[in-house]
């Protein structure tokens, strides 16, 4: 069990990294120019924030320790409050209560809080982003996370299959992404003005840092069944959750060109690093659950359906502004569902699904584990996001919007490419 | 008399023009990147689903200052240099110029040239 205790620490770590920097370079790229500061600090804020509260409450209340098994919606939050009462002494036979777990489970709610920011670019107060973010994971993140993994009412219910974060990251993260950026609203000249990404290298880059990233939040997510006998289940289980994640991202990549080639006419870079984030997004409930030509055909189909779904805010007018629905919303629906369909004995999961002669019972309960999460983190979501609405306020004033929110919020640019602009500056700090 | 030459061209026929320039013996000139739209309009880009036109193409500007006498033989020396024969490849125009003034000496016209 050594091997698996040093990956672990591994995994956590380049889960950490999935946020800073990847997703804020990721999503930093496609914003403009004035307001990509803004952007990836959301991330990073993130990072320092919803840490902390995951040390305070969160790990308590996600209830993957004490009220593991419980049955209910949530699990108390104050019974280890700040870490308190967790022996850091691990036995031989614990793999479930370690701090290497904590921290682990640290990130990925760190990671989700994170990806809502893509909604809302360019025009939140960072007061009312830490707000929220606060808000959300203890009303949102850790029940849901607890129905989920945590042994909670949904599943002692509904038993679905979510190895690493279909609906607990993912949905739960584009359904609130999806809410905000309704109740927030319209950036100042959308769907008039230009928003063209400013820097599709950035953009790449987030999203092959994502991708490696990725292979510690699917692969880590295994769970050792007897820590007395568990060096052949993490040798077959950490390869095949390895393959599936890559092989899916792959033609992910490949269906979100073809599908741009066929519609526009030219396969583009972002097609690329979109088709990437969608495929992983697809395959990160299912890699336990399928084998090979299944995570080929969840990733596919994820890739070519999300190219398609990021055109649907322009039909309906809402404002999101880096596509968390058309990507993470969509992307977790098809790999969540799909499941259903694709699941296989022979995986880690030990489930069939359709395909394989399991009946409907797997995608009845994918899809009730989906609507769970869509029900409960859009109603409980529009209540928080009201509630910011209508007392500190969402957004900083439209001139400040129009004239870029970098400046606005931080008082910094973040280029400064023409020499005429750096001697045009003067310094006024004394002794500088 | 010193005349301007002003030639606004395809960027990557820059250093084309610039050679021809030197080989006439012209001893300096000015460039700078510009933006704008003749005959040759714009294109469009997509980005996930949204389109964009964008209407104001990149050229390069080149300025040089010459004596009267030389002014047609570097017009010649852009176009010759510059033309690819397809559409955008720009314009050249001359110009009078009022007085030229060396900024080290303080020689004037043809002298600071």
């Amino acid at each position: 069990m050594d091997g698996y205790y040093a990956w672990m620490l591994v995994a956590t770590a380049f889960v950490l990294m999935m946020t800073t920097p990847a997703l804020a370079l990721f999503y930093g790229g496609m914003t403009r120019s004035k307001s990509v500061l803004n952007m990836m600090m959301m991330s990073y804020v993130s990072m320092a924030v919803v840490g902390l509260v995951f040390v305070l409450w969160g790990w308590s209340e996600a209830g993957f320790n004490n009220g593991f098994n419980n049955g209910k919606l949530i699990s108390n939050p104050f019974h280890m409050f700040g870490l308190l009462n967790n022996d850091w002494h691990a036995s031989a036979d614990s793999t479930g209560s370690t701090f290497i777990w904590i921290a682990f489970q640290m990130t990925f709610a760190v990671i989700t809080a994170a990806l809502i920011s893509g909604a809302i670019a360019d025009r939140v107060k960072l007061s009312a982003w830490i707000t929220f973010i606060v808000v959300w994971v203890t009303l949102c993140y850790f029940p849901v996370a607890h129905n989920v993994w945590g042994g909670g009412w949904l599943s002692q219910h509904w038993a679905a299959q979510d190895y690493a974060g279909g609906t607990v990251v993912h949905i739960n993260a584009g359904i609130a992404g999806l809410v905000l950026a309704l109740v927030v609203g319209r950036r100042v000249g959308f769907q008039r003005d230009p928003m063209k990404p400013h820097n599709l290298t950035l953009t790449m880059i987030g999203a092959g840092l994502l991708w490696m990233g990725w292979y510690g939040f699917n692969v880590g997510s295994i769970v050792i069944a007897d820590p007395k006998d568990g060096g052949a289940q993490f040798m077959s289980d950490t390869g095949l959750t390895f393959l599936n994640t890559t092989v899916a991202t792959m033609a992910a990549m490949l269906g979100w060109l073809a599908v741009e080639r066929l519609i526009h006419g030219k396969a583009t870079s972002l097609g690329a690093a979109s088709g990437i984030v969608a495929g992983l997004v697809a395959i990160t409930p299912a890699c336990g659950a399928v084998n090979q030509l299944g995570a080929i055909c969840i990733g596919a189909i994820a890739g070519g359906l999300c190219a398609v779904a990021v055109g649907l805010k322009f039909k309906f007018g809402f404002d999101d502004s880096l596509d968390v629905v058309g990507v993470h919303l969509v992307g977790g629906l098809v790999g969540t569902v799909l499941i259903g369909l694709f699941s296989t004995h022979t995986a880690p999961g030990g489930v069939d699904g359709l395909f394989y002669g399991g009946g409907w019972q797997s995608l009845k309960v994918q899809v009730l584990a989906v609507l769970f999460t869509l029900i409960w983190t859009g109603v409980l979501t529009t209540v928080i996001a009201l509630a910011i609405k209508h007392t500190i306020g969402w957004r900083i004033p439209p001139e400040a919007e129009v004239e870029g929110i970098d400046y606005d919020q931080h008082g910094e640019s973040a280029y400064d490419l023409h020499a005429a602009s750096a001697s045009s500056a003067y310094l006024v700090t004394e002794g500088a | 008399m010193t005349k301007l030459v002003t030639a606004v061209i395809k960027p990557f026929k820059l250093e084309d023009v610039k050679s021809a320039l030197e080989v006439l013996g012209v001893k300096g000139l000015t460039v700078s990147e510009v933006q704008g739209f003749g005959r040759q309009k714009g294109h469009t880009e997509v980005y996930r689903g949204a389109e964009y036109v964008v209407d104001l193409v990149p050229k390069v500007k080149v300025e040089v200052v010459v004596v009267d006498t030389d002014a047609d033989k570097v017009v010649d020396a852009i176009v010759e240099a510059g033309r690819t024969g397809k559409i955008g490849d720009g314009k050249v125009w001359v110009t009078p110029v009022e007085s030229v003034v060396r900024v080290r000496t303080g020689e004037r016209d043809g002298d600071a040239i």
